[in-house]
């Protein structure tokens, strides 16, 4: 894990270089004391204590010597410390003090604008800065750090002396500062200005639409990536940009990434990769689901603590609302840190923000079996070593700052307190140090003895008389390091007798007032044999097993194990070949997730058998047009070209097992249609549970989305002001789209041209991943799927491709397809349309169901797809709408949601129909697979029988007895709380 | 084919037997159907397998009607008068009562993004008085596209607010809405507030679930309205509180439009404190939940959500599909709408929400019923449609195939009240002429 850390950190030179020039951690020499000079040593020797080592051990009865701020060493056994002032431990524990590597601490948070509908904010704001507001690189947050010493005494009493203090705001949010916790001044409490360079994936308070999507916040990051390398390579520079100068010099730093879920994790890695930065993930607590694949990622992962509370699952209406993966997130969660480490994943762990239970959390996270070594350094080492400053944070070694907190015991035993958290030399007192002092107790008024109980417990002391049978009274008390206050009823008169005292060895003495009013003198002395309630509990050190599986995918339907691939014989079916044979009852051989042999009386060795008798075997449905599976829809730039789906394809939606119980096995999961030119394709097959890169079509040709017509005009907001507001317009921004990525070609291939001498005197072209996606589809490495309505728009478009010496490869909706079908022939595209969907705009009120029928006759390839997460499960009905509304033969039908699909997404040598070497993506009917009455029995994808119903009415009872058990367990935590 | 045969029996039987390969209407400009005339004269249908509509099929059936009217069903063993009857023999074809679709803005919008063409929400709360009747556009190009599928009924229904106002029973042919109406007035729709609503938190993205902060205030409005309306005197006009009268009276319905299961509860224990005779439950996607209440409390349910996706990832992928015969096995009444779908050009596959009932539990004559019978019952029309039953409206229509499923259902000809509907919209005329134009082409 260090040597990983180390590599990617190469700011601890800088770092480094920073406390060389004792800037930062002297006391500030400028300042003059409102009185006389106050320097002092703070010298002092801590013995007798255990002394947490960086291994895990202790170092029993040792000394710690502190001076000027810092620790002088760490030793054992008795030595002469003369010029220190002594503190007897007395057997407590020493811990390095705590590192949160992931606050907010001492900076303004800014107020967010809620901003719905009304016209777009198309600019940055008019400023030298970013051309987008959410690059806020240049933000030091050392330069907005103001103290504040209610939220430093918070983190104090949970242990941390040191944070990592940053503001949440911007997809670049510029860097955060280390900061010590002490009651120094602002100056002195920031150790490191620039600690580390922050990211995200959320805009933040930033008004631009761009990015409205997750896609455009990784574009954004990619483009920037781009702009800084090309603005800072050239001097002069082409014009001031603060955020680029801080961008590019941020590199140096610690590149910390806050992402919402596993899958944003595993992306937004990816996107620093493509740059050569390795990020820090801070995370949320949903790491166990795959920590394996966080693993792979190599970076560092900046973990919360803060566990879910139980579900409201007493109303059983209300709880019919909460998801099982919500369930099983609460049953899991506090097992998340220890996955982790079982995993080898390194991390460090956040407060959020000093959440008050921070303590109880991280106890839990160890009593749930992650190493108690593993759980502090979590919280010292790890952030230290993260940040390149572990020779001053995060550990006790010589020179250290003298950050420690003294704990009444081992710190996770469940009634061990922090008691004193040391900053830079400087106590803090946490709580009282009565740990050990409850239990019997003997109180002597006189000659009158009575036995006093004495507990605590978070409110604080608790003290009752025992008189004789059992009878308990009441005592009031009041207690602190030097006084003590009881009164109590001891007698049947009601009056109180009213003590006060002081401690002494083994208990307190003093003076009172007895009930009858006299003075008297008292003693409370510990029983010597009594069994001692707060007696030190040693951690549970047996590792206690998950309570459920981690399923794949983490959500309902999910499986312990993924379904494994198959050879098959399925005999006897109807089959729908998608060939030249039609359909023909006869046996299908599947080996090694391809079709192998098709042909009658087929046998074969070990394979799995499938009577298919008077039943129908197809290829899977291909959904041309589909958005299930994503986590965002739309980017709203009128160019978005850039966004890619593949960056937020979410395998975790139940979307893709429903899709499969509709014997869909494929889709192409498509931008939509806020503009002109909408974002990259990602074509996946339904692999359910298989993570989102593993859902991809290896080697599937690129696809693009554009859109015509009233959506890209924001035709239903009155307030629009983005280009283009008319059909007119639109043209324009194709034209002028393909014409600006041919000039940036030729940018490109004249600089390429140049030798490396004239290239010296001028300047790189600036990359822009607009133009080389434009340029991608005109050299034919892309291909266009266009959203389109209305004839003109149809025929228009086809125009600018020709002119361009491209092909439209596809129209979806194209509902006034038939209107232009000969036109579409001609040109090559092909058609990809609703059944029957018609009427809920303005341009598709000419839309007629028999247009697939209409395109199929004019000779367009013709399919029939969804735009909808619940039509695409019934996409067979929906071809089937073809043979009703103008008589197409069932094969072709059945075709428009198979090879046809696969056709124009350029799938058809692998997908589509049932033919020798083949994709075995496969669905078994119980009936005619284009009536009403079919239900898919059986989806296989290469093999692998990923949906089948029989299993699905097994895990039907599985969920309903998982969640029974995880309810039943919620309701037990409740009751033992 | 039989002689005696008239030009609307013709039109019947050319439209099956030469299907599109000869357009009889190829002369029709771009303008709705021309309503059809009154039947001139007895017609028998024979020959038919007839679905009732009750859960009856009569195999080699015989229907006739006259006037408008059903005169006689039966076998062909029956031993019924056809003399003087335009005999039409299906030879094994169906015969279907006409389709009846609950809770449809149908005639009131006709572009979805296009506000001028909405006339489906008033302005307010509350708003009792208003009529659905009187905006009813028979001409709405969306007609003719519910006809060609069976549906030739439609309880046209008001939107929006607490009280949206009076739906009213349409023919699906007429000349104007008067022309048109079957029932006018004949409920009136409560939409019950919401308890939660969802909202998309700005940090975090997700959308979250809270508490309805207007919820109570909205159920003291219904109450102190319902209250106001029972002890109404008209002693001061109120033209709100005077439109409720026949709630009370037994004269209209109640639809309670409410979909969450204690929703539904509220809903009901509010319908149920007022002397209201009808009350129907529309919506009612979680109304298996509280089923005893509905049970105990007789209430029928218009069932929407059939080509939905199931509430929770958790619930079985199926949910929607069986939640038909789910209900009805609980003992409920149900008819089924498409309005869930949120898009009235989709209702016209009220058909293939019933298929889809009876591919998920249901047997099919049960599963037509739902779209037949229930739903003149709950609408409280069973009088006069519904059932293929002697006394009621001749209002039917023929189908070569299943009728329920989309790969059969091929709609030969239709009645209303006897009239012979012309089944061929603007979708059929603009498909001839690209049709002929490709024709011309590759020839």
């Amino acid at each position: 894990m260090n040597r990983k850390i180390k590599k990617i950190v190469p700011a601890v030179v800088t770092a480094l270089l920073v406390f060389g020039s004792g800037i930062t951690l002297r006391a500030q020499d400028n300042l003059t004391p409102n009185g006389i000079a106050d320097d002092r040593q703070n010298a002092f020797a801590f013995t007798h204590a255990n002394i947490y080592q960086a291994d895990g051990s202790f170092l029993a009865d040792a000394t710690l010597l502190i001076r000027d701020g810092r620790v002088v060493r760490v030793g054992s056994g008795e030595q002469a410390n003369s010029g220190y002032f002594e503190i007897d431990l007395q057997g407590r524990y020493i811990y390095p003090g705590f590192i949160d590597i992931y606050t907010q601490y001492g900076l303004p948070q800014l107020e967010r604008e809620t901003r719905s509908g009304g016209a777009e904010n198309l600019f940055s704001a008019n400023q030298a800065l970013n051309v987008n507001d959410a690059i806020r690189s240049n933000f030091r947050a050392s330069s907005a750090f103001v103290p504040d010493s209610e939220e430093r005494q918070k983190f104090r009493k949970l242990g941390f002396s040191t944070v990592l203090s940053l503001r949440t705001d911007g997809i670049a949010r510029g860097t955060s500062a280390l900061i010590t916790l002490g009651d120094e001044r602002a100056n002195e409490s920031i150790i490191v200005p620039d600690a580390a360079a922050h990211y995200s994936l959320s805009k933040g308070t930033s008004t631009q639409s761009m990015p409205s999507s997750l896609m455009g916040s990784f574009a954004l990051l990619r483009q920037t990536y781009l702009d800084a390398a090309w603005f800072t390579a050239q001097n002069p520079r082409p014009f001031t940009d603060e955020t680029l100068e801080a961008w590019a010099s941020n590199q140096a730093l610690p590149q910390i990434m806050e992402v919402s879920n596993w899958q944003q994790a595993l992306k937004a890695d990816k996107v620093g990769d493509e740059f050569e930065s390795q990020f820090i993930l801070k995370v949320s607590g949903d790491s166990y689901k795959r920590a394996g694949l966080l693993k792979n990622t190599e970076a560092p992962l900046i973990v919360p603590i803060d566990f879910p509370d139980a579900p409201e699952v007493d109303d059983v209406i209300a709880a019919n609302d909460i998801s099982l993966a919500e369930l099983k997130h609460w049953e899991l969660a506090p097992f998340n840190p220890r996955v982790l480490s079982e995993n080898g994943v390194p991390f460090a762990i956040t407060s959020s923000d000093a959440q008050e239970d921070f303590l109880q959390q991280l106890r839990t996270a160890v009593k749930n079996g992650l190493a108690a070594d593993k759980a502090i350094a979590a919280v010292t080492s790890t952030p230290a070593e993260l940040l390149g400053v572990e020779s001053l944070v995060g550990n006790l070694q010589p020179n250290s700052l003298a950050n420690f907190v003294i704990s009444s015991g081992d710190l996770f035993a469940e009634d061990s307190l922090l008691l004193e958290n040391w900053i830079r030399g400087e106590r803090h007192v946490l709580a009282s140090d009565f740990d050990g002092r409850g239990g019997s107790y003997q109180l002597l008024i006189g000659d009158i003895s009575y036995e006093l109980d004495l507990s605590f417990d978070a409110s604080g002391p608790d003290a009752k008389l025992l008189i004789d049978d059992g009878e308990t009274r009441p005592v009031n008390i009041e207690l602190s390091d030097d006084l003590i206050t009881l009164s109590f009823v001891s007698d049947a008169s009601a009056n109180r007798s009213r003590l006060n005292g002081w401690p002494v060895d083994n208990g307190w003495r003093g003076n009172g007032r007895s009930a009858s009013g006299e003075l008297i003198s008292w003693v409370l002395r510990r029983n010597a044999d009594a069994t001692d309630a707060n007696e030190v509990e040693e951690p549970d050190s047996i590792t206690p097993v998950l309570p459920g599986p981690i399923s794949l995918p983490f959500i309902a339907y999910g499986r312990d194990e993924l379904p494994e691939q198959q050879d098959l014989l399925i005999k006897g079916a109807t089959v729908w070949t998608n060939e030249a044979e039609g359909t023909l009852v006869t046996d299908v051989l599947v080996r090694d997730g391809k079709i192998a042999e098709l042909g009658d009386e087929l046998s074969a060795n070990g394979v799995v058998e499938i009577d298919g008798r008077g039943k129908h075997l197809t290829p899977g449905i291909i959904d041309e047009h589909s958005h299930i599976a994503l986590f965002n829809i739309n980017e709203t730039m009128t160019n978005s070209s850039m966004v890619r789906m593949k960056d937020v394809v979410d395998s975790e939606s139940i979307n893709i097992y429903r899709n499969l119980a509709g014997g869909v096995t494929a889709a192409q999961l498509l931008h939509g249609s806020a503009n002109p030119i909408g974002g990259q394709s990602a074509i996946i097959k339904m692999r359910w549970g298989l993570p989102p890169e593993e859902l991809l079509i290896a080697d599937a040709d690129e696809f693009i989305k554009f859109a015509l017509g009233e959506n890209v005009k924001r035709s239903r907001n009155d307030e629009s002001i983005r280009y283009p507001q008319t059909r007119m317009g639109v043209e324009q921004v194709f034209v002028n789209a393909f014409s600006e990525a041919r000039e940036y070609e030729k940018r490109w291939n004249e600089y390429n041209n140049l030798s490396r001498s004239q290239r010296r005197n001028r300047t790189t072209p600036r990359r822009d991943l607009v133009h080389e996606t434009m340029l991608e589809i005109l050299n034919s490495e892309r291909y266009v799927t266009s959203h389109s309505y209305v004839q003109s728009e149809i025929n228009m478009l086809m125009n600018v491709a020709d002119s361009f010496d491209f092909n439209i490869n596809t129209f979806t909706h194209i509902l006034e397809g038939y209107k232009v079908a000969d036109k579409m022939a001609l040109h090559g595209a092909g058609g990809s349309t609703f059944a029957d969907w018609w009427g809920y705009k303005w341009e598709a009120f000419q839309a007629i169901p028999y247009n697939a029928a209409l395109m199929h006759q004019a000779g367009v390839v013709t399919a029939i797809n969804s735009d909808d997460a619940e039509m695409s499960r019934r996409l067979n009905q929906e071809a089937a709408k073809s043979v009703k509304y103008g008589g197409m033969n069932e094969i072709d039908a059945f075709k428009q949601v198979t090879i046809n699909p696969a056709i124009l997404l350029h799938l058809d040598d692998r997908m589509g129909s049932i033919r020798e070497g083949k994709d075995a993506d496969l669905v078994l009917w119980s009936d005619h697979p284009l009536s009403i009455y079919a239900v898919a029995e059986t989806t296989w994808i290469e093999g692998t029988p990923y949906y089948d119903r029989q299993q699905d009415i097994e895990m039907r009872k599985q969920i309903a007895s998982e969640r029974a058990r995880i309810i039943a367990a919620i309701g037990n935590a409740g009751e033992e709380n | 084919m039989n002689t005696q045969a008239s030009s609307n029996c013709m039109r019947l039987v050319l439209s099956f037997f030469i299907c599109y390969a000869i357009s009889l209407f190829s002369i029709s400009s771009a303008i709705v159907p021309l309503p059809a005339a009154d039947q001139s004269g007895p017609i028998a249908i024979t020959g038919a397998i007839i679905h009732v509509g009750n859960g009856e099929v009569i195999a080699d059936g015989i229907i006739t009607f006259d006037e408008g009217v059903i005169t006689a069903i039966g076998s062909a063993g029956d031993n019924i008068d056809l003399r003087n009857h335009q005999v039409i023999d299906l030879q094994g074809q169906h015969v279907y009562p006409g389709f009846v679709l609950p809770n449809t803005t149908l005639g009131l919008n006709e572009v979805g993004a296009s506000r001028a063409t909405q006339d489906n929400v008033e302005e307010g709360d509350i708003n009792a008085s208003v009529r659905s009747a009187i905006a009813y556009n028979t001409d709405s190009e969306i007609i003719s596209t519910h006809r060609f599928n069976g549906i030739l009924t439609a309880q046209v229904t008001p939107q929006g607010g607490l009280i949206a106002g009076s739906s009213s029973l349409m023919k699906l042919d007429g000349w104007n809405w008067e022309d048109a109406a079957l029932r006018s007035d004949e409920g009136m729709h409560l939409n019950w507030p919401a308890m939660k609503s969802r909202r998309r938190n700005p940090d975090t993205f997700e959308f979250e679930t809270i508490d309805n902060p207007e919820y109570a205030g909205a159920v003291q409005v219904l109450h102190s309205l319902f209250q106001s309306a029972q002890s109404y005197t008209g002693e001061r006009l109120n033209l709100n509180l005077q439109a409720m009268q026949p709630l009370f009276n037994g004269s209209a319905k109640l639809y309670l439009h409410a979909d969450e299961a204690k929703e539904i509860i509220s809903a009901v224990r509010f319908a149920r404190s007022y002397p209201i005779a009808g009350v129907v439950l529309v919506g009612g996607r979680e109304a298996l939940m509280v089923k005893d209440l509905l049970l105990a409390e007789d209430i029928p349910i218009i069932y929407e959500a059939v080509h939905n996706l199931p509430d929770m990832a958790w619930h079985d992928v199926d949910e929607p599909y069986k939640m038909p015969f789910l209900l009805t096995e609980a003992g409920l009444k149900i008819g089924l709408s498409g309005g869930n779908t949120g898009m009235i050009q989709r209702q016209r596959n009220l058909p293939f929400l019933a298929g889809t009932a009876a591919a998920y539990g249901l047997d099919q004559e049960t599963a037509l019923m739902l779209i037949t019978k229930n739903n003149a019952e709950i609408l409280g029309i069973d009088d006069r449609i519904g059932t293929l039953e002697v006394g009621k409206d001749a209002t039917l229509f023929v189908s070569s195939g299943d009728a329920l499923d989309m790969r059969s259902s091929q709609i030969l000809g239709a009645y209303i009240q006897g009239r012979d509907i012309d089944l061929f919209g603007t979708q059929q005329q603009l498909y001839e002429r690209f049709r002929d134009k490709y024709s011309n082409q590759v020839e």
